[in-house]
């Protein structure tokens, strides 16, 4: 008998190949490929005045050096910016090659190609860039004094302005509603900049096919089918004579959402232009400098609240680093807007934000995208109103949240795809209930008297978050069931460890009646489905996992009509079990679901026994009907389409129980709790890992990881060495307790689970650690060096 | 500016491999690329995140780390070598059964590091596990599943060990 597989803790489909040194990720690709590299800016800020490459011409085995005037036009021309917004008034991207200015130490201005990539740098170190540096701006708030400029013609560096406000239920704006509450606080909030950091780079791969003029590329990229549109574009191909396929990728978490990249479109003109297969694999400094970071902002917060706790006005100033250019433009400054009221109702709120241009990395999400930052914001707020009236942080938690009987909730808000922010289910009280029950926080007081009785400092924190996830504009899914009874299911977006072989397989299989082991699953491949999205904003699973069941939904349909054809049954009275389409409650009358493809597919031709049965002498369609009806298609396949009128939000909360050093300052974390709520769970077990690892990622930019610019703009931890990822040893227990609110928005009532780990883990660091110093804690990462000096400052007599 | 190759032979798998590989090139470059073993990976090159870590003599090395020339003579296991024919080792089987692997980039240096690990201490304390996976970065997994994985295959060794006694 076929199990319900859907919302059972399936093993993973793809670890035998990936366990066993079988995948495929970008540079297992091309082994007779040539390899290119780039000279990259030394500089934060200068004028390219030449370059000098005739040195690198006597390297053994270089093939071809291209600077930007080699470029045809449209490469020559700056990418593209990806997603406008009126608000983005000044957007700025990259050419592929600098042509006369870099803007952030990394940026690429030569690209060499060489039989090797060994070689490829001989020729990179020999090739002589004449700068000309210039004053480099470094960090927001220097940007945004407007002394020096990133572009010229970009006055105060400012790129985009935004504000948005919700009046209150009375119609009062925020400033006013602050201005009348019984109590107000104001104070600031940093985030520094981190960086998603997969263990594998970025990486191209390009095959010209000369005699046919066809180009494919393999790119270690969260979106397959929007790389392939940008390089039909750029390279003046029509597209279908362009295909794009992610291999297996060795992690994403956001940065391989951006595209095209430099390399993304100058190494296929290469292999074009060479006739020849063209490969560069990204090493780990060009990721620290020439990819992506996230995450820094600066945040004013003023908040006016009543006698509980409740607030009445929320007024927060944002100003964002976006780097040296826009191309994704101003989604993560958006998300923090819109997803900082977080699971409450807050009076009015009011939230403005300026991103500005700094001779830096360019900025685009990082898994949590934003949210972090928000959360960071909304739950020191809350942490600080408990303070100052001397209430458990969860009584003003409590005291603020939305109710389960007021979904759907509008928060008044456009969110980060142009719709309005509005709550499709949840339940935020049970969420802190369970949780405040999984890590004890009614007793923790007594506790925490007894350590400090024994000479130590414990401290117990909070946060709580709400996720916009799947957002739109669709991803779709195709089914095909071929005559050996085997089932093929293929979505455009792309896979990076996400474990959606695995998931997509469970919904077809649960949908269709059939044994998993009969579905395959190819993700990321524009040869099996061009059209998509990608994988980003926790939007697989929602997206694509619906859109698969549609499609599953269709073939099923069209087999019952079939089968019923076959069994001169009537269709409602059939239903499918291991893969046998049969009268329900009659075993005995069955069709197998191979059988039925073939009669899907009238045939004039008998390639094998099982086709002979579809042939048109062997009486498989009535003569006084066309063999296809009107309206059919041959073939016992289908395609669905999932385009959601909104998002959906997932929700969780997070707490911590931490130990400090009274000596070192080192920050230890004992305890940690997710309570979580993603809808229904396509694989359980898939969902908990996804939640380990984002917790991880965030523990790492709670205490660890940050990107350290000095202020010419050189980036001083370029390297693992440097910038420090946590280990087995630095990451904590993750207990978790799930919620299941379903989506009502989705057939599958599911909601988006990818970055939902990462992002409270700041805000409850900050929380459990300002409760063991009882010093306010305002900027994240930190680090033991920090809140030493912290200690001083507040003149703790051990600190000196 | 042709460079001088050197001639190796190096036990990869159990397999002699002969290769002329120039001084300069790294072991991971040319387990991958001139062996075509690319279930090595590369995630740094200088030797912090442990992708590339293989068996030298059994022992975990780094091979990003170390010239192929320096690994001449030596025997290498590298994860395409773990398996026993179609039958995956103890420890691959433990972290497929715990969900010990997400994207998969990490894996085959956890699984070197791991396959020496158990056979030193085949009975490893939670404490020993930890330290003995903390010199591997994983970005994917926050390590819980992989410390889980690694004391379910020293369960499963344990079994069969009983079960060929
Ligand atoms: S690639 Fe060798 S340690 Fe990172
Ligand atoms: S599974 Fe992706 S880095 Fe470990």
């Amino acid at each position: 008998m076929t199990t319900r597989l859907f919302g059972e803790a399936v093993q993973r489909r793809e670890d035998p190949r990936l366990l066993t040194g079988q995948g495929r990720y970008l540079d297992d690709l091309g082994a007779g490929a040539l390899a290119a590299a780039f000279v990259r800016s030394p500089h934060a800020h200068a004028a390219v005045r030449d370059v000098d490459v005739s040195d690198a011409l006597d390297v053994d085995g270089l093939v071809a050096i291209y600077t930007w005037e080699d470029l045809p036009e449209r490469l020559a021309q700056p990418l593209p910016l990806l997603i406008p917004h009126p608000a983005l008034t000044h957007g700025r991207t990259a050419r592929p090659l600098a042509r006369d200015r870099v803007r952030h130490v990394g940026e690429p201005v030569v690209m060499v190609v060489a039989r090797d990539r060994y070689l490829a740098e001989d020729a990179c170190a020999l090739i002589r860039v004449d700068y000309e540096p210039l004053p480099a701006v470094v960090g927001a708030e220097e940007a945004v004094r407007g002394e020096r400029l990133v572009h010229d013609d970009v006055p105060g560096n400012v790129g985009a302005h935004l504000v948005q406000s919700v009046p209150s239920a009375g119609g009062r704006g925020a400033a006013e509603e602050i201005a009348a509450a019984p109590h107000r606080l104001e104070f600031r909030l940093d985030i520094e900049r981190s960086a998603s950091m997969p263990l594998e780079g970025r990486g191209v791969y390009a095959r010209w096919d000369a005699d046919d003029a066809s180009l494919r590329v393999y790119s270690s990229t969260q979106t397959s089918t929007s790389v392939r549109m940008a390089l039909a574009a750029k390279l003046g191909l029509p597209l279908p004579k362009v295909e794009v396929i992610a291999p297996d990728v060795g992690g994403g978490f956001g940065v391989k959402i951006m595209h095209p990249w430099p390399e993304e479109v100058l190494v296929p003109w290469a292999a074009m232009l060479l006739g020849h297969e063209v490969k560069w694999t990204e090493d780990r400094r060009e990721h620290f400098t020439a990819s992506a970071h996230e995450r820094a902002q600066v945040h004013s917060v003023r908040v006016g609240f009543d006698d509980d706790g409740r607030v009445l006005g929320l007024d927060v100033t944002i100003l964002h680093d976006h780097g040296a250019y826009t191309p994704y433009g101003i989604i993560v400054p958006i998300i923090t807007s819109t997803q900082l009221p977080g699971p409450y109702r807050l009076g009015a709120y009011r939230v403005e934000f300026s991103s500005v241009y700094t001779n830096t990395v360019q900025v685009t999400p990082y898994r949590g995208a934003g949210r972090p930052q928000a959360v960071f914001c909304m739950e020191r707020t809350m942490d600080r109103i408990a303070a100052h009236l001397g209430l458990d942080r969860t009584a003003v938690r409590a005291a603020n949240l939305i109710q389960p009987d007021e979904f759907p909730y509008d928060q008044g808000l456009t969110f980060q795809d142009g719709r309005p922010l509005i709550y499709d289910s949840g339940d935020y009280p049970e969420s802190l209930r369970l949780l405040k029950e999984l890590i004890g926080w009614d007793s923790f007081a007594a506790e925490q008297e007894r350590a400090a009785a024994g000479g130590r400092r414990l401290g117990i924190g909070i946060g709580c978050y709400v996720e916009g996830t799947g957002v739109g504009p669709y991803e779709g899914g195709h089914v095909q069931i071929t005559s050996d009874g085997r089932v093929h299911v293929s979505t455009g977006l792309t896979s990076q460890g996400q474990g959606h072989e695995t998931a997509f397989a469970q919904i077809a299989a649960t949908e269709l009646g059939v044994p998993l082991e009969r579905v395959s699953v190819v993700t990321g491949d524009t040869r099996r489905f061009g059209y998509a999205v990608g994988t980003f904003a926790s939007r697989a699973a929602v997206m694509s996992g619906n859109a698969i069941a549609l499609a599953c939904r269709k073939v099923r349909e069209k087999a019952l009509r079939i089968a019923a054809d076959a069994l001169e049954a009537d269709p409602g009275d059939l239903e499918i079990t291991d893969g046998l389409v049969h009268v329900a409650g009659v075993p005995g009358a069955s069709v197998p679901l191979a059988t039925v493809a073939v009669l899907a597919n009238p045939l004039r031709y008998a390639f094998d026994d099982e086709a002979a049965r579809a042939t048109q002498f062997a009486g498989a369609s009535p003569p006084d009907r066309p063999p296809v009806a009107e309206g059919e298609e041959p073939g016992l396949e289908g395609r669905g389409y999932y385009s959601p009128i909104r998002s959906t939000f997932a929700s969780g909360m997070h707490a911590a129980i931490v130990e400090t050093d009274p000596l070192t300052a080192e920050i230890r974390i004992l305890r940690y709790a997710v309570v979580h709520d993603c809808g229904n769970l396509v694989n359980p077990m898939i969902v908990e890992g996804q939640i380990h690892g984002g917790v991880a990622q965030g523990v790492g930019g709670a205490l660890y990881e940050r990107m350290v610019y000095d202020e010419h703009g050189q980036l001083l931890n370029a390297s693992f060495m440097d910038f420090l990822m946590p280990y087995a040893t630095e990451v904590p227990h993750v207990e978790t307790a799930h919620l299941q609110t379903p989506s009502p928005l989705n057939p599958l009532g599911i909601k988006g689970a990818g970055e939902a780990g990462v992002i409270p883990v700041s805000a409850v660091i900050a929380s459990a650690v300002e409760d063991a110093e009882g010093i306010p804690i305002t900027k994240m990462p930190i680090s033991p060096s920090e809140l030493f000096d912290l200690r001083r400052a507040a003149g703790d007599p051990r600190a000196s | 500016m042709g460079e001088t190759a050197h001639e190796i032979a190096l036990t990869v798998n159990g397999v002699v491999r002969r290769t002329r590989v120039p001084g300069r090139r790294l072991l991971s470059d040319c387990l991958r690329h001139d062996l075509g073993l690319t279930g090595t990976h590369v995630g740094c090159e200088h030797g912090v995140c442990g992708c590339c870590t293989v068996l030298m003599d059994g022992e975990p090395v780094r091979s990003c780390l170390m010239f192929a020339v320096t690994a001449d003579g030596h025997e290498i296991t590298t994860v395409e070598g773990l398996a026993d024919g179609a039958r995956m080792s103890p420890v691959q089987r433990a972290f497929a059964e715990c969900h010990g692997l997400q994207c998969g980039f990490c894996t085959p240096g956890f699984l070197c590091t791991v396959t020496a690990l158990l056979r030193e201490n085949p009975a490893p304390t939670a404490e020993e596990v930890l330290e003995g996976v903390s010199g591997n970065l994983c970005r994917c997994t926050g390590y819980q599943n992989i410390v889980k994985a690694v004391h379910r295959a020293a369960e499963i060794m344990a079994e069969e060990r009983v079960e060929e006694a």
